[in-house]
């Protein structure tokens, strides 16, 4: 317990300045993703079922190499999984058009420049204080967006197909960093005894870095949702023309209705060409059951870090304190999650919903249960 | 793997898939409806398949997490009763019938536990099933090759002018060789790996078990108690040392306490100074001395907020603090007839604090009749009600302490054998010493200062030696270990359900008409196998290399089946 250094205020205003220069920078990567996806859409308005659907094609790709080449690795050829649809991947949010490609680019430059300053504020924040940069809400929400984005980038490097998540991404890291200034600012303090210990370090930065990757998986679940209805109203060939067409026989209705009904077929035109630039549904499950399913242990062990603690400062390792009670609920519900998806009937959508309802539960486990609940977990201003 | 009926190709597949996992495949026949003929044993077996199949286990686990939630936002007997008691206050309509529901008490309640004991019965006749077949697949050889291994998700071919037989007896030492269970039935080489996940997956849901009983064992061996104890006194683990004890139904009271015992040193205390969160606390200490067994070795030690003292199986765990003046009482002789700390209890964050000091014998007053006296008092460690007639403290440290008494004489009422609380004076049968104006006689102190009783009945003196208090919980709950041990391997089996891919790869060697061998080799995994392709890729070349490629050209017709490099 070493509580005696003061706290460094000029450190805390340089990890401000920092923070609020990161969101300067976020916005502008925000701003280069929403050109990117522009561009991307100009160029091939209207492009929909025909691009998704791969042309039949044999169950086997039969390669001819050349009636003398020697090779010199045989080739693996891959086949998809019985029953499961054949979609390709889509182009991504440029659209395969040079100048959204650019845009993206000069977007990701941003992220990663965003985030190293974020990642800086952070650090100095952490260095003020003298001790891990998790000891109210603010530093939590700061932390959290920060090995969010991280993690985006690392999965860019391992060259997972994410890029797509670039936008959703940026967009919730600028909301998380406005609530986390405007509400949650806490002058930086040091911590009551009660969470000075280093379980502290095991406990919460564990469970920050669970959150933001299965942040991560939520979005890729969002995504999978949605380019999995698009896919399936592909194959029955339901593009915005055929929409059209349906409204316009549809009987005359009040104007009410005709005005969302006109506000439909732009919509559907504009939802379509924005999913067909996702990754193929297949692809999206696979990636966003990846993530849950390899930060699970983790989630779990996070748990079981906090109760050894709970057994330390409280002598009890588990109380049923609202905060116990919601990390058990998300644990449960992830849990069901990968049940589902182990179980006939359930996997695809109705899996997915479950993954949605597992990070809802995660999210009011962060935000809720701090903001509306009195428990244990109460933390040093809010 | 297969949810849509190809016929052909998925037939294939689940049956080269076969027992790739000891997952129940389908629950198609689960869902079938109950059989309509079968009596009492036939009903029995329905229900145990329904019970035990994976979609009641997820329908099982669903409402579990459900059944959580209201103890979260309905306050909880086991987690504060009063909240609960305040809850009643304010809703008196509704808290009976949130009782008569078990709302207050639902980690007890009947259905919650009804929920997670059907899924623990669910769990064990899922488990054991599962192991035996699971053991079953130890013991036995991999499912040979499946006819058309083009039909797998991973394949791959070549010509070769080396023999079949070579072919396979490579194939085979090499899948040894990269730790497969490898084995050659007729043309093929069949082999698998990663069995680790099933034993994992296994490994992890029996933790569970073991999480839920350690759990249950805890809960009806464990003690708690409370004790306060002031700097300088002491505290033996017996069960009549305790202020407060509860303990769970199989505890015995008399055998089961550890023995041991502690003395306060010291208690130290700092508060932050300055800034948002002043007065929050900094240091929070209790330096004691503790000896183990009837009469070990005094040893000396810090008790922390984190950091409890641990003798054998018991913990004691640093719960709160306060302050307890040291006061003199003398009777109109001026013969002293109480001297020592008298504790009193905290009520706010800066530890202004109430409480009672009670003369139970020794007093006679002036007249020289015994009886008993009473003080009611309020300290505060840093006076700031200065001008404004009240008592309140505007910080938690001992910056400026100030005591305000009143006092009384009478009866305390603790001869009438109920029991009372040490912290309140019982007024009922006493009077108050009043101003000559009528008013109640009362006065704040400063440490060092002395109140004279109205009339010469004697005084009280504050005095300079303010010392502090803590109150400590003594708690045993065995079965911790136990739980240690489930989380540790249920951890780690998870880790190994989740992460280890089981994948089973065949390698075929067929002559051909023009007497090359052609070599297919194909992979499958369970689901999400994307590592997969580039295994078998590695392995192919591995192979490729001791049987390259033919240098004579293929024939002009490609095989009937299968497909060319
Ligand atoms: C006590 C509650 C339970 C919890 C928390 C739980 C948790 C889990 C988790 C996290 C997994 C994921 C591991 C993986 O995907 O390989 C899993 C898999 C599995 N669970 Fe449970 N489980 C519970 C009860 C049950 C019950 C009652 C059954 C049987 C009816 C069951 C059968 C299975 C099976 C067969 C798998 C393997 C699925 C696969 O191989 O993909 N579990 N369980």
């Amino acid at each position: 317990m070493i509580l005696a250094a003061a706290t460094n205020q000029s450190l805390a205003e340089t990890s401000n300045v920092l923070i609020y220069s990161a969101m300067a920078v976020y916005t502008l990567a925000f701003l280069a993703h929403i050109a990117e996806w522009t561009f991307g859409s100009r160029s091939r308005v209207g492009r929909t079922a025909a691009a998704l659907t791969r042309p039949a094609a044999p169950a086997v790709t039969v390669r001819s190499q050349g009636s003398t080449a020697v090779l010199d690795k045989p080739q693996v050829v891959t086949r998809s999984a019985a029953g499961t649809r054949d979609a390709a991947d889509g182009e991504g949010a440029a659209g395969g058009t040079e100048k959204g490609d650019l845009y993206g680019r000069i977007a990701i430059s941003l992220t990663l420049l965003g985030f190293l300053i974020a990642a800086a504020g952070v650090a100095t924040r952490a260095l003020s204080v003298q001790r891990a940069p998790w000891g109210n809400m603010y530093e939590f929400s700061i932390t959290f967006s920060t090995v969010a984005v991280g993690a985006y980038l690392v999965f860019l490097l391992t060259r997972m197909n994410v890029r797509w998540i670039g936008l959703p991404l940026v967009t919730t890291v600028l909301l998380d960093l406005g609530v986390a200034t405007k509400w949650l600012y806490t002058d930086s303090d040091q911590l009551v005894p009660a969470l000075d210990s280093y379980w502290l370090w095991i406990h919460v930065s564990t469970a920050i870095f669970c959150g933001a990757v299965f942040y991560v998986g939520g979005v890729g679940t969002l995504g999978y949702l949605l380019r999995d209805r698009y896919e399936v109203r592909a194959e029955l060939g339901e593009t915005a023309d055929v929409l059209k067409a349906h409204l316009a026989s549809l009987p005359p209705a009040n104007a009410f209705v005709t005005a969302v009904r006109r506000a439909r077929v732009p919509f559907r035109r504009f939802m379509d060409s924005t999913v067909s630039r996702l990754p193929s549904a297949a692809s999206l499950d696979k990636f966003s059951y990846r993530i849950n399913a390899g930060v699970f242990p983790l989630w779990t062990f996070t748990i079981v870090a906090g109760a050894i603690w709970a057994g330390d400062a409280w002598g009890r390792f588990w109380g049923w304190d609202p905060k116990e009670v919601w990390s058990f609920v998300t644990w449960i519900v992830y849990a069901c999650y990968l049940h589902a998806r182990a179980t006939a009937g359930w996997k695809g959508r109705k899996a997915a919903y479950l993954a949605l309802f597992a990070f809802a539960t995660w999210l009011w486990n962060y935000y809720g249960v701090n903001i509306f609940i009195t428990g244990k977990h109460s933390y040093a201003g809010v | 793997m297969s949810k849509t009926e190809e016929p052909a190709t998925t037939t294939d597949e689940q049956a080269a898939g076969d027992h790739l996992s000891t997952a129940p495949k389908d629950d198609r026949e689960d869902t079938a409806p109950a059989p309509a003929a079968f009596g009492i044993i036939g009903w029995t077996r329905w229900f145990w398949r329904q019970l035990t199949s994976m979609r009641v286990a997820l329908i099982l686990l669903f409402m579990l997490s459900l059944a959580a939630i209201p103890g979260s936002l309905i306050p909880q007997r086991s987690v504060d009763e009063t909240k609960v008691a305040d809850f009643f206050e304010a809703h008196e309509t509704l808290a009976p019938l949130y009782d008569k529901v078990q709302l207050f008490d639902v980690y007890s309640s009947v259905w919650f536990s009804a929920i997670y004991i059907l899924l623990f019965i669910s769990l064990i006749g899922c488990i054991v099933p599962r192991t035996w077949q699971f053991v079953g697949q130890l013991r036995s050889r991999p499912p040979g090759a499946p006819g058309r291994l083009t039909r797998m998700p991973a394949y791959t071919s070549w010509r070769t002018d080396t023999s079949p037989e070579e072919v396979r007896t490579l194939a085979l030492s090499l899948m040894k060789k990269r730790r497969f269970r490898a084995d050659m039935a007729g043309d093929a080489v069949t082999a698998e790996k990663g069995y680790l996940r099933e034993a994992g997956n296994l490994i992890f849901h029996i933790a569970l078990i073991v999480l839920l009983l350690a759990f249950a064992t805890g809960q009806l061996f464990k003690s708690e108690g409370g004790k306060l104890i002031t700097e300088g006194g002491g505290f033996s683990n017996t069960l009549t040392q305790y202020d407060d004890f509860k303990s769970g139904s199989l505890f015995d009271r008399d055998h089961d306490l550890e023995p041991f015992s502690f003395h306060l040193d010291d208690f130290v205390g700092t508060y932050e100074r300055s800034g948002p969160q002043r007065g929050t606390p900094r240091v929070y200490e209790a330096h004691i001395t503790y000896s183990e067994g009837a009469d070990g070795i005094p040893k000396k030690s810090v008790i922390e907020v984190n950091t409890p003292l641990t003798v054998g199986g018991s913990k004691v765990h640093l719960i709160g603090h306060g302050y307890a003046p040291v006061v003199t009482v003398r009777d109109p002789r001026g013969k002293v007839v109480f001297q020592g700390p008298a504790p009193l209890l905290p009520t706010d964050a800066n530890v202004t604090s109430t409480g009672a000091i009670k003369v139970m014998d020794g007093y006679r007053d002036k007249a020289g009749k015994r009886t008993q006296l009473g003080f009611t008092a309020v300290f505060v460690p840093t006076f700031g009600g200065a001008g404004k007639g009240s008592m309140f403290s505007k910080y938690p440290g001992l910056d400026f302490p100030a005591l305000a008494l009143t006092a009384f004489h009478g009866s305390l009422g603790v001869d009438a054998g109920l029991p009372q609380n040490v912290y309140q004076l019982d007024t009922r049968k006493m009077k108050q010493f009043k101003n000559p104006d009528g008013s109640p006689y009362a006065k704040m102190l400063l440490p060092g200062e002395k109140m004279d009783l109205p009339g010469g009945q004697g005084s009280i003196t504050f005095e300079k030696d303010i010392k502090e208090w803590a109150t400590f919980q003594v708690s045993q709950q065995p079965g911790n270990m136990w739980a240690l041990a489930g989380a540790v391997a249920a951890i780690a089996g998870l880790a190994a359900s989740l992460f280890i891919q089981r994948r089973r790869v065949w390698i075929r060697a067929v002559r051909q008409d023009d007497g090359s061998t052609l070599v297919e080799m194909a992979g499958l995994g369970r689901s999400e196998s994307h590592r997969l392709p580039e295994e078998l890729g590695s392995l192919a070349a591995t192979l490729h290399t001791q049987a390259p490629t033919s240098a004579t050209p293929p024939p002009a017709e490609p095989p009937a089946e299968g497909a060319r490099a």
